[in-house]
């Protein structure tokens, strides 16, 4: 870790050090050093040049290796503890059996998002939570004022969180524990890699086939170093990880969901459970229960603009009459479509598939069309 | 004639800059293509465009974010290297010779003059 007494110095993942000595291009991401991307040398570089671009396109070819130790893992225990945390999520979590992982949202009165998580079953009421790294404070202060007092939330900060996605990544996967292998999309299994205790869940950020490996961090240089040993897999920045779900049609916490968009109009109404559907018995259920009655407002909608350029966040949208439209929550260029891919929310009116909108980039008109998500066809194992 | 033509100039904002007569040709360096990363998009000023010094007139897109190019001097856009806009990867495989992006007729042949020497950008490089 960086010193401490200087509030300006950004944290460090166990894996710093690791990411300097291959080529790591290191940016300040929510209040860490994050390798953005990789200029690859020796071995790695005959697998793959480094760049955005290539490590996006080797990890939907093969297998890219990331370091999100920055996100926040904690577990939660206590009696009953997966019904206590359903006063905070729409999820059917209490239904969540031992080893089984689920993507929700904790939620606030408004029907807005607090934080998008991964809740995982471990064992009889003990949940293993990975929650965004930059509202990590947010969302354990959020659990602890709001959960029972016999609900006990332990932060894991002495463990790193590594990627392996891709099609190839159940390959190396099953030369180091066939038990993993074998995992079905969202399964969690406690294993051993390489003789060091991993919690392993079967899931990703990028479309693809992989898996999320939570490691002490004590080993995780060891994980990692043993994963790039492997002839399919190189390691790949935040800026592929940005690109790849954003192919993928997944929301970004604070571009294109937050306290003021609800899942309804963020396309996230799957999210709530069928028994939550019921009693709505959720911060902000009875919100979310009158725009899945009557209508979200808005909608968030894929959008490919017309031609070349890339259409970023923050960029305003109108429809072809002129009027207002909406905005742009995350958009770029899209290494596998091969051109640009935005997400933005409009309105109600202008959100089925093919409609014609207008992007405002530069100050020029660029036509666009409403298209379904994912760009990039989500290639999980069921 | 302000200087032969093998003699290459550069700005702070890390443009490389030639004159034959008083026709300016403009790239980016390649340090600049080297931190923009695989360059997927670029927009070129339009022909007879008349640009005051610094002023943004083309733009980068790298897959991460968007920069400006600024005119290094004043003048007019006088030719426009479309190659790169059908194929941005040539700036970064070749910034400072196939990836050159317009060419400019400068109002003031002489400014040329007030731009850095190699020297004088390695120097400014060394800052960064």
């Amino acid at each position: 870790m960086t010193e401490q007494s200087d509030p300006t110095a950004l944290l460090t993942t166990p894996l710093d050090q690791w990411h300097r000595r291959h080529g790591a291009r290191m940016v300040p991401f929510v209040g860490y050093a994050m390798p953005v991307q990789y200029d690859l040398t020796g071995d790695l570089a005959a697998r793959c040049r480094g760049g955005v671009l290539a490590e996006h396109l080797h990890t939907r070819a093969q297998a890219g290796l990331f370091d999100v130790s920055h996100m926040g893992q904690a577990m939660l225990t206590g009696p009953n503890v997966a019904a206590a945390l359903e006063k905070l999520v729409p999820g059917d979590i209490a239904g969540l059996k031992a080893g089984r992982q689920r993507y929700t949202l904790l939620t606030n009165p408004v029907g807005g998002i607090i934080d998008d998580l991964m809740v995982a079953c471990v064992g009889n009421d003990h949940l293993f939570l990975v929650v965004n790294a930059g509202r990590k404070d947010v969302d354990f202060t959020h659990l602890t004022a709001n959960l029972p007092e016999s609900a006990i939330l332990t932060r894991l900060d002495d463990r790193a969180l590594l990627a392996l996605q891709g099609p190839e990544a159940v390959t190396v996967m099953a030369r180091l524990s066939p038990e993993v292998a074998a995992l079905p999309f969202m399964g969690v299994a406690s294993v051993s890699l390489h003789g060091i205790e991993c919690l392993v869940s079967r899931s990703g950020y990028t479309g693809e086939d992989g898996f999320e490996i939570s490691v002490p961090a004590a080993h995780a240089e060891t994980l990692a170093d043993a994963l790039i040993g492997h002839p399919e897999v190189v390691p790949a920045g935040l800026g592929a990880r940005d690109s790849l779900r954003l192919e993928a049609g997944l929301c970004l916490y604070g571009n294109d969901i937050d306290e003021l968009t609800s899942p309804i109009e963020a396309g996230l109404t799957w999210v709530i459970g069928k028994r939550r559907k019921m009693d709505w018995d959720f911060p902000g259920g009875l919100v979310m229960r009158d725009q899945l009655d009557n209508g979200p407002p808005r909608r968030r909608v894929g959008i490919r603009p017309d031609g070349r350029a890339p259409a970023r966040a923050s960029t305003a949208i109108m429809a072809e009459d002129g009027t207002e439209a909406g905005i742009v929550t995350s958009g770029g260029f899209g290494p596998s479509v091969n051109g640009p891919v935005a997400m933005g929310y409009v309105r109600r009116d202008l959100a089925a598939d093919g409609t014609r909108l207008t992007l405002i980039v530069r100050g020029k008109a660029i036509p666009a069309t409403v298209v379904p998500l994912p760009f990039t066809p989500h290639r999980y194992i069921r | 004639m302000a200087k032969k033509d093998s003699d290459k100039r550069y700005t702070r904002d890390h443009e490389w800059v030639v004159l034959d007569g008083d026709i300016a040709t403009v790239g980016i360096t390649d340090h600049a293509q080297e931190q923009l990363g695989d360059l997927v998009h670029i927009e070129l000023p339009e022909l007879e465009r008349t640009v005051s010094e610094a002023e943004a007139c083309a733009v980068v897109e790298s897959v991460k974010a968007a920069s400006d190019v600024y005119a290094p001097l004043a003048g007019k856009v006088v030719e426009i290297n479309e190659t790169i806009a059908e194929d941005p990867s040539i700036v970064n495989s070749d910034p400072e010779g196939e990836g050159w992006f317009f060419r400019l007729e400068l109002d003031d042949p002489d400014s040329f003059e007030t731009l850095l020497d190699q020297d004088a950008y390695d120097e400014f490089l060394e800052t960064l």
